[in-house]
């Protein structure tokens, strides 16, 4: 009931379903017209921007989750919604896990309609069906992943405007990525060594080799490694927050 | 269930460098309305939190329905209904839909949540916007659908923190008008908490009127106002330099006991004197820019025991203490 009430939440606000569908088609249009020449660079492993750039939108709409899930929660904290669930017998990993219901769905839906966006543009998916299949499951960890970054923000916060303020922090990570270009081709040896450092840079060349590779071992078991730390670690994390917070 | 239904000893709570509640002992029996009255940051609401389990005490012992509220708070939480100072209600979801959200967390079984919601929103009068968002609802309705929720899984013990406040007369009399049939048809005992005089007068049978953390009165409206006692008048002199004068006039007519504005005493027989009083500051030619007969009021109580007014003492408090974060220590 707590995961249903936090999708019909999510549905029933526009702008947190709008935005993360929009706005990352709307870079994806911006890079991908602006950077096509990119793959005329020797390395660069595909001859479609659109291709390569489309692994990007999941991430970002991951990054969404993020704020969803941890504004959601800080209203429930501010509105003492929060402590009406701790006077009731749901065990906190029940909480959370309801809390996140919504914010998982938002990335199944805005996975859904970046693949559509992607396919009608004539994009060819190199690991077919199956990789459709895997990076569904994809799209479900990294958005637990960050959407427990967002509950972990809001219980040690109890602020929606602390947690939007994550947000540029974020997008910082995303921008020193190899999300424009492949790590292998950045020629500024700071930018190349942040990037590698950056797990952002995993988890969006994950996705990426399942649209343009196929089926890459080493992409899929860090991507898919690193997206399943981050959830681990996060919602640990938001268990111990949401621990302090009901005071149990 | 053995024993009185709320319980407290030497109950402590502090945060950092603030003691909230300095050691209260209270004892509310099944069935019965307890008025907890004080002003903004006496330490109620910090009360209600410990008593509910949301807060851990930092000191004493409390138990609720007969189980301890540190060792034992999921049979606590099992027992209780809570509306808390803040309606905790999400904006998004319908008075329907938050019903049966609770029912669900109480573990009431599918078939009845449906049926459960339906009695409620009549009870509470909600029927007709039971299918409308929450964020559409006035003060009132968002007070009367928060009740409801605290009653869903029929809980014997119920708290109410400040569950009037910011509502119009209309509104507060019919959730008065709820308590008081819950407590007497249905037997459930409440623990109110408020800072609204005429609430506790008219609801509570008994009240503990809570200062700085500490009980300071306890015992029935009536009790606690004989012990007052007899009426006071109140005189405050145009010449604020007259108020010595003022106060050796008025003596003669009674006891003098504490005054914000001006001197007052309490009458030794009865209001019969306050012709008295008016002759004899006109004897010695007093003007006076105010004079005033107090029948004995629950605020007259907590003025006797603090030597403030309710009202002054919640400006007071809120001025001391600033924000008063519920962050454990």
């Amino acid at each position: 009931m707590l995961a249903r009430r936090s999708v019909v939440r999510t549905l029933r606000q526009p702008a947190a379903v709008i935005a993360p569908l929009v706005f990352p088609m709307l870079l994806l249009a911006v890079n991908s017209g602006g950077l096509k020449s990119e793959t005329q660079l020797p390395g660069f492993p595909t001859s479609s921007f659109f291709a390569f750039a489309l692994a990007v939108p999941f991430i970002q709409g991951a990054l969404f989750s993020t704020m969803n899930a941890g504004t959601d929660l800080a209203r429930d904290i501010q509105t003492g919604f929060l402590n009406r669930l701790t006077l009731t017998p749901m065990r906190r990993l029940a909480v959370l896990g309801g809390q996140l219901g919504g914010v998982v769905t938002l990335g199944l839906l805005q996975a859904v309609v970046y693949l559509t966006v992607g396919l009608a543009v004539g994009v060819h998916f190199a690991s077919g069906p199956l990789g459709v299949l895997v990076l569904g499951v994809f799209t479900l960890v990294i958005s637990l992943a960050f959407g427990a970054l967002g509950t972990l923000a809001a219980l040690r916060t109890g602020s929606g405007e602390a947690v939007q303020g994550l947000f540029p922090a974020f997008f910082v990570f995303l921008f020193i990525s190899s999300m424009n270009i492949p790590r292998n081709l950045i020629q500024i040896t700071w930018f190349r060594d942040a990037a590698t450092l950056n797990p952002v840079s995993y988890l969006i060349e994950c996705v990426r080799s399942l649209i343009i590779t196929g089926w890459d071992a080493e992409a899929l078991a860090l991507g898919f490694g690193i997206a399943a730390a981050i959830a681990v670690v996060g919602l640990a994390l938001s268990s111990q927050a949401l621990k302090v917070r009901m005071a149990r | 269930m053995e024993g009185p239904a709320i319980e407290a000893e030497g109950l402590v709570r502090v945060f950092k460098k603030t003691r909230a509640v300095d050691g209260i002992d209270l004892s509310v029996e099944t069935g019965e309305i307890y008025g907890f009255l004080g002003p903004n940051g006496a330490g109620k609401s910090t009360t209600v939190h410990m008593l509910t389990t949301l807060l851990p005490p930092t000191a004493g012992t409390a138990r609720v329905a007969g189980y301890d509220v540190v060792r034992q708070g999921p049979q606590v939480r099992s027992s209780i209904g809570a509306a808390l100072q803040e309606a905790a209600l999400d904006p998004l979801l319908t008075g329907r839909e938050h019903l049966r959200l609770q029912a669900s967390l109480q573990g009431l079984p599918h078939e009845t949540r449906r049926q459960r919601a339906d009695e409620l929103l009549h009870r509470v009068g909600l029927s007709e916007a039971g299918d409308r968002k929450v964020k559409t609802y006035s003060g009132g309705m968002k007070r009367r659908l928060d009740l409801a929720l605290a009653l869903v899984h029929s809980p014997r013990i119920l708290f109410l923190d400040e569950p009037t406040t910011g509502l119009d007369i209309q509104s507060r009399t019919a959730l008065w008008d709820e308590v008081a049939r819950l407590a007497r048809d249905d037997g459930v005992t409440v623990f109110l908490t408020t800072q609204y005089l005429e609430e506790a007068d008219v609801l509570a049978g008994r009240v503990g009127i809570i200062d700085h953390g500490h009980i300071v009165a306890e015992g029935t409206p009536e009790e606690l106002k004989a012990s007052v006692g007899r009426p006071t008048v109140e005189v405050v002199p145009t010449d604020p330099d007259e108020h010595e004068r003022a106060a050796a006039i008025i003596a003669r007519f009674g006891e003098p006991c504490g005054s914000e504005h001006g001197v007052a005493v309490r009458l030794r027989s009865s209001e019969a004197d306050l012709a008295g009083i008016v002759r004899a500051l006109d004897a010695e030619n007093l003007k006076v820019e105010q004079l005033q007969l107090h029948q004995p009021s629950l605020d007259d109580v907590f003025l006797a025991k603090t030597g403030r007014s309710l009202e002054g003492a919640g400006e007071e408090e809120e001025e001391q203490s600033g924000d008063l974060a519920m962050e454990p220590v």
